[in-house]
């Protein structure tokens, strides 16, 4: 990153060209996130944990619900995906209540980027032509590749179809000090997220791993790197570590959009992933977008839930929520 | 569904746990009874202005019948091993716990304060304070006050309105604990709970003639403070009131601890963690209304970072929600009297004749009950009323300092000591300021956090003696 002008000319130019000096070199960069203002542990827990008692009731809850399901990135990570999983999660994402027509649809099917032309073929032919796919991509979930395979697997996730590349950040880049590094890194895979033949350039979400960055004043340094780097959405974590999403981690992160977007003009999404299993859960994130960002971001094109059993739990909650009696977990279907 | 917007419905507490009756009496010797000469006074809902019920107004007799049963029952209880003594506390303790609910539910609608403070910060206090001053009663000789400290007698304790249950807990507890027996008297807006309390002690079993309750206005107060049989007199509440106190009890016999007003100044520093500081802020002045002693009142913020923490602090207060204590999504309550109100009203007024420049975070306020919208007054001069007097409300004034040494002195150039706070992400700065501080409490990062295992109490025009903490034994022990 010698210069300003190697930054690929992409749609991230316009949320940098405000704060272009501060990319300028990999001392200013430095100097600009270690200036951050600093984040008091205790101060910023003790938040999340009063936001976490606000009750939601009745009408606010039934909001909350639907919301929550619109949001949800519906995951499957594993080794043992198949074509017949993904397909199966495809149809569970594009009518996720087989009893009631009028649940929302999911807001995306995260997947493998191997995955990524089923995802897109099996919601074309079900029904789930607005869900968007999401791959992951950048030798996820650990980052740890050449940045010449990490771009490959982002062009062939993109070329197979992908709406969203969610990639990982080099933690050991980062952890080391070398925020230059992961900064272009960010650059170079966003300019991979374009599509050879025009059209809409994939959206790119930017993995910090929260739990292996360990303090919240890395969270948040994270948070503005990303975001001067062109990233569509900063993501908490992979989900394949001990520490995921966690309601402070995600406040702090809701906290730098909403300070990037006072800065810049430029709105950035939010996505915690990993470890909200429960509709209480996810709730109580929504609570937190509407207290922290603000309404702006309750909206699927600005915040997510990357995750895969809180689905059912919010449709069982809605399903006691119009019925008034709870139904269990058969009437739910498992995917 | 998108163009809708996220209101949070209702969602009220259920009072149904907690039975008010339509009278109560006073508690002398282990027994509710009516005032001597019949006198009563009603309690209302400051939200709802709603009569809640009938206290009795306990005369100069009545005080007398108080003090002899604290005296009656003063040795029998002092000479009950300190291990016998820490059972009751410990069993009262416990049955506050488990009626934490309803009594959450009770000082909400006596005081007007958010039922979520109540629940989660006011009898959560309440209990601990009772668990950890049950643990000194058998353990007085290692106090550090002496190899065998003795008890004063019987406490005349009078408490405020502001956290009715907490105050009596941080009176009682200790008191207890040490040996003495209590004549206590509850505010007169707020004067529910600690009648509810009388029911606990009965429940927990105490020794009748232990604790008493006498309720009832300021008169009852005097009464209390000038009576000759009581050894001791703690009083928390303003300081006009203290000094009164001080004067009557001048020349006798008996100790005395006061814990009076203050105005606090919350110092942010230029490096100071921001997000975080704001939630000080709010949490400084706007928890419980501002109805508090140690509230950081003034604002002190370094001038590099004025506006944008400014900034950040009125986006923050826009969000906060007022309205119905007895909703679990308030955040701020009800003022709790008419008369509170006006003597905010009449601060904030001055506040915009001398000059100063109001903003009040927008939002609708109920059309019966006493409240006032979250207010601040930005450039704020050490002169101006709202700078020097105590307001006790939801009224923040801010000043800005340079360097340091003007911060000291701005936060020191006051008749009060009660509290500060210090944001900044320097620990060195944080050690240097709370050494010049001359404020009993000294919050670095945090504001309003209390806990029993630490001493509380003023400077100055804010009292003396402390409680809390070890310190808290040695206002009921004779260590003179």
């Amino acid at each position: 990153m010698s210069s300003a002008s190697t930054a690929p000319a992409s749609t991230a130019a316009a949320p940098a060209s405000a704060l272009a000096d501060v990319t300028a070199s990999d001392a200013s960069l430095r100097r600009y996130l270690h200036g951050l203002p600093g984040v008091d542990a205790v101060g910023l827990e003790a938040r999340a944990a009063t936001l976490a008692t606000r009750s939601i009731k009745t009408t606010a809850k039934a909001y909350a619900l639907d919301l929550a399901i619109s949001m949800i990135d519906l995951t499957t990570l594993e080794g043992a995906d198949t074509p017949g999983k993904v397909r199966s999660l495809c149809a569970k994402g594009a009518n996720p209540d087989p009893s009631d027509r009028t649940t929302p649809q999911v807001a995306a099917i995260c997947v493998y980027s191997d995955m990524a032309a089923t995802a897109k073929q099996a919601l074309a032919a079900g029904g789930g032509e607005r869900i968007k796919v999401a791959s992951v991509a950048t030798a996820f979930p650990s980052g740890r590749a050449a940045l010449s395979v990490k771009l490959a697997d982002t062009r062939e996730a993109v070329a197979a179809g992908a709406d969203e590349i969610d990639m990982v950040i080099d933690r050991g880049a980062f952890l080391a000090g070398d925020y230059g590094k992961v900064f272009e890194e960010i650059q170079a895979v966003k300019d991979a997220c374009r599509r050879p033949g025009g059209g809409e350039p994939a959206h790119l979400k930017v993995i910090f791993e929260n739990g292996e960055l360990s303090t919240y004043d890395n969270i948040r340094r994270a948070s503005w790197l990303a975001m001067l780097a062109g990233a569509d959405f900063i993501k908490t974590s992979t989900g394949k570590v001990a520490v995921n999403a966690t309601l402070p981690g995600t406040l702090l992160m809701l906290e730098a959009v909403r300070d990037f977007r006072a800065a810049t003009g430029t709105q950035i999404g939010v996505k915690p992933a990993g470890g909200i299993r429960t509709a209480k859960d996810a709730v109580r994130y929504l609570v937190v977008v509407n207290e922290t960002a603000g309404p702006d971001w309750l909206h699927p094109d600005w915040f997510r839930f990357g995750a895969s059993s809180l689905l059912n739990d919010l449709l069982m909650q809605r399903q006691k929520l119009h019925t008034g009696r709870y139904s269990g977990p058969d009437y739910v279907t498992v995917d | 569904m998108t163009d809708q917007i996220f209101e949070y419905a209702p969602a009220p507490e259920s009072r149904a746990i907690v039975d008010i009756a339509p009278s109560y009496g006073l508690f002398i010797d282990g027994e509710f009874r009516e005032a001597a000469d019949g006198k009563v006074f009603k309690t209302v809902s400051p939200a709802t202005e709603e009569v809640l019920s009938e206290v009795a107004q306990a005369g100069a007799g009545d005080v007398d019948d108080a003090v002899r049963a604290a005296r009656t029952a003063f040795a029998p209880w002092s000479a009950l091993p300190g291990a016998e003594r820490a059972k009751y506390i410990f069993r009262i303790a416990r049955v506050l716990q488990e009626r934490a609910r309803e009594l959450a539910v009770l000082e909400t609608l006596d005081n007007g304060k958010p039922i979520r403070e109540t629940r989660d910060a006011d009898l959560p206090l309440v209990a601990a304070h009772f668990f950890y001053y049950a643990g000194w009663a058998d353990k007085l000789e290692h106090a550090g006050m002496g190899p065998a400290p003795r008890p004063l007698g019987v406490a005349g304790q009078i408490i405020p309105w502001n956290f009715p249950l907490l105050m009596l807990a941080w009176k009682i507890a200790p008191a207890l604990a040490t040996g003495n027996t209590v004549v206590l008297k509850p505010a007169e807006t707020t004067p529910l709970s600690a009648l509810f309390f009388a029911d606990v002690c009965r429940q927990a079993g105490l020794p009748k003639g232990v604790v008493n309750i006498v309720t009832g206005d300021g008169a009852t107060g005097a009464e209390l403070v000038a009576h000759p049989g009581i050894d001791k007199v703690a009083f928390t509440g303003s300081t006009a009131v203290g000094k009164q106190i001080a004067r009557t009890v001048a020349g006798t016999h008996k100790k005395l601890t006061l814990e009076l007003g203050g105005k606090g100044a919350n110092i942010v520093f230029d490096d100071a963690p921001v997000d975080q500081a704001v939630e000080g802020i709010v949490n400084g002045i706007y928890f419980n209304q501002g109805q508090v002693c140690c509230a950081g009142s003034r604002l002190l913020v370094q001038e590099s970072v004025q506006e944008e923490l400014l900034e950040s602090l009125k986006r923050r207060l826009r969000t906060l929600r007022v309205g119905d204590p007895m909703d679990k999504n308030t955040d701020v309550g009800a003022i709790n009297s008419a008369e509170q109100l006006a003597r905010i009203r009449e601060l904030a007024d001055s506040g915009e004749a001398e000059g100063a420049e109001r903003w009040s975070a927008p939002c609708e306020l109920p059309g019966n009950g006493y409240w006032f919208a979250p207010t601040l007054f930005t450039g704020v001069s050490q002169a101006h009323r709202i700078a020097r007097e105590e307001i006790f409300g939801p009224v923040l004034s801010v000043l800005t300092f340079r360097t340091p040494d003007e911060a000291v002195a701005k936060a020191n150039n006051t008749p009060y000591g009660l509290s500060a706070g210090i944001w900044t992400e320097k620990g060195s700065r944080i050690l240097s300021m709370a050494n010049k501080l001359r404020a009993g409490v000294v919050w670095a990062n945090t504001f309003n956090k209390f806990d029993p295992t630490s001493p509380f109490g003023g400077y100055k025009e804010s009292g003396f003696g402390r409680e809390g903490g070890r310190h808290g034994l040695e206002a009921y022990l004779d260590v003179r």
